[in-house]
């Protein structure tokens, strides 16, 4: 009986000749796609939109973020003096809260300096002018370090303060900063359902082109199977076709979403400018654009690989 | 190399294309598969290639029980057993080639081997030279050629060809079944279906004839069935 026809491969060369088919066959498939250039243009088009939209919304996310980051003082305490304290007792005040371990800056208003500022920014200087004396308490305004600037440290130096005798009230500003992080929060989530599902679209998507793929090369692939072609073997053209499908949907929407970036980030320039802050808009960086492409590639290879489990066994010479 | 013992094949319809068929050919032989369409030559070819499997009864090949050959297995089975067909089943975006390239490439081969497989393999069949052009730019002889280069590349010890001469005119019929006749010389197990009478009966070679799905005779122990 004749066996073992074929000349003795060392496993090096065989390692050789499998790496460099996987090559041929890589480029083959992207040589494939070339050939209709325009289907494949749209498919990696529908793809790209599909990535573009969530990474889109995740860099305004984080640039929403950075925003809200920026502004200082975003959470700040004011404590309202008893009116029997002197500005001098006051200022000792001041001292001994600023030692804090918690507390960056205090800025004390006295009792004129705040009648004042009212005066200019309530419109009711007039109906002041009206009282015979000034009705305001003195304040001392305290802004947490970086380590209490957040709910949790705030409110404990907040019930630390409230301790002191001299003072009446004391109030945190920072109701808006916490429906800022719960919206924040809940964009967030948001985006998270958003990339959720569109990358099940493009799951779709890919498995729907490579579907395609996969019946109009029939013939093909049952001459592959009648000549001894494993599964493997015939499934590898089209799981590159996902590959390449999937990294060129990810670079039209890096394309997308920088342009789209670069586009605004003059208005918002203006925008922040008018509200005298210096804001860099930025775009996507590099742990980002890896995750783009990464999720991309991987997609495209989820999506094909699921279309071909499904038809390739279809497809059996008869 | 081939041995039925019993074999059967019932379609899932409940039509018998074979009923209990029992034949042997030992590695080397050259036969020839004939009776009318429908009598189930093509059928019993593919219990041979595993393109469908008996019902009843055993199929030896290469001293392999194909029943036991798993789904996974099949590829590398039919990497010994080189197939030709009526309708060529070449691959018109590829040239000639790569048609014939194929079961190299499949079977992992490094690039300089495959060069010289392929042409040895063209030269064979007369086609040196047509390596760079498609099939489609080819006769229908031609073609054929291509197949049968493409199915002896790899040098299997068995070679199945259903009507391979079923287009072509009696004096190409005659150029292919040299080409068999040259591969059975030098050792490979060849088996031709085919009702192309006149040819057959100018060759020496052993006749199995098929007849409603069972073996009506065989030349070789000249028994006559049914």
């Amino acid at each position: 009986m004749a066996k073992s026809r074929q000349p003795r491969i060392g496993i090096m060369t065989q390692l050789r000749v499998f790496g460099l088919r996987h090559l041929q066959v890589f480029f083959y498939s992207l040589g494939k796609m070339s050939r209709q250039p325009f289907s494949t243009l749209m498919t990696a088009a529908v793809i790209g939109i599909a990535l573009a939209l969530p990474s889109g919304l995740h860099l305004i996310l984080k640039n929403a973020e950075a925003l809200s980051g920026s502004w200082d003082g975003a959470t700040q305490i004011s404590l309202f003096l008893k009116r029997s304290i002197t500005e001098k007792e006051a200022a000792l005040l001041q001292k001994r809260i600023r030692r804090l371990p918690d507390v960056d800056k205090v800025r004390f208003i006295s009792r004129e300096e705040a009648l004042k500022e009212f005066k200019q920014l309530s419109g009711f200087g007039d109906a002041l002018k009206a009282l015979k004396q000034n009705p305001l308490p003195s304040v001392l305004l305290i802004r947490p370090t970086q380590n209490a600037n957040n709910p949790e440290g705030a409110k404990k130096l907040l019930t630390r303060l409230e301790y002191y005798p001299e003072v009446d009230v004391a109030q945190l500003d920072m109701q808006w900063v916490k429906r800022l992080y719960a919206i924040l929060e809940t964009v967030r989530r948001g985006v998270l359902v958003v990339a959720i599902l569109l990358s099940l679209a493009v799951l779709l998507v890919v498995g729907n082109t490579i579907k395609l793929a996969i019946q109009n090369r029939r013939e093909e692939i049952v001459v592959m199977k009648l000549i001894g072609g494993t599964d493997a073997f015939i499934r590898r053209p089209f799981l590159y076709s996902g590959f390449w499908y999937g990294m060129f949907g990810a670079f039209i929407a890096y394309l997308m979403v920088q342009i789209s970036m670069l586009t605004i980030s003059g208005p918002i320039e203006t925008l922040t400018g008018l509200y005298q802050h210096n804001f860099d808009l930025s775009g996507l960086n590099f742990s980002a654009s890896f995750l783009l492409f990464f999720s991309g590639i991987a997609l495209g290879l989820g999506g094909s690989w699921l279309a071909v489990g499904r038809h390739l066994r279809e497809i059996e010479p008869s | 190399m081939i041995r039925f013992t019993h074999a059967s094949k019932r379609y899932q319809n409940g039509y018998d294309a074979l009923q209990d068929i029992n034949f042997y050919m030992p590695a080397g032989q050259m036969a020839f598969l004939t009776g009318h369409s429908g009598a189930g030559k093509s059928t019993l070819l593919k219990l041979i290639a595993l393109l469908e499997r008996s019902s009843r009864g055993q199929v030896f090949v290469n001293g392999q029980n194909t029943a036991k050959v798993s789904r996974r297995r099949i590829p590398f089975f039919r990497r010994d057993i080189g197939i030709i067909f009526q309708d060529h089943q070449l691959l018109f975006d590829r040239t000639v080639f790569d048609n014939v390239a194929l079961p190299l490439i499949i079977a992992g081969l490094p690039h300089r081997e495959i060069g010289k497989r392929v042409r040895a393999s063209l030269d064979k069949v007369g086609l040196l030279g047509k390596e760079k052009t498609y099939p489609i730019t080819l006769s229908g002889g031609e073609q054929q050629r291509v197949g049968i280069a493409r199915a002896v590349v790899n040098k299997p010890p068995l070679l199945l060809a259903d009507e391979p001469t079923g287009n072509l005119d009696p004096d190409l019929s005659r150029d292919i079944m040299h080409i068999f006749e040259d591969f059975s010389k030098v050792g490979v197990t060849v088996l031709v279906a085919t009702h192309d009478l006149a040819l057959i009966e100018s060759l020496p070679y052993r006749i199995l004839q098929l007849k409603q799905g069972r073996l009506n005779y065989d030349s070789e122990t000249g028994d006559t069935h049914g």
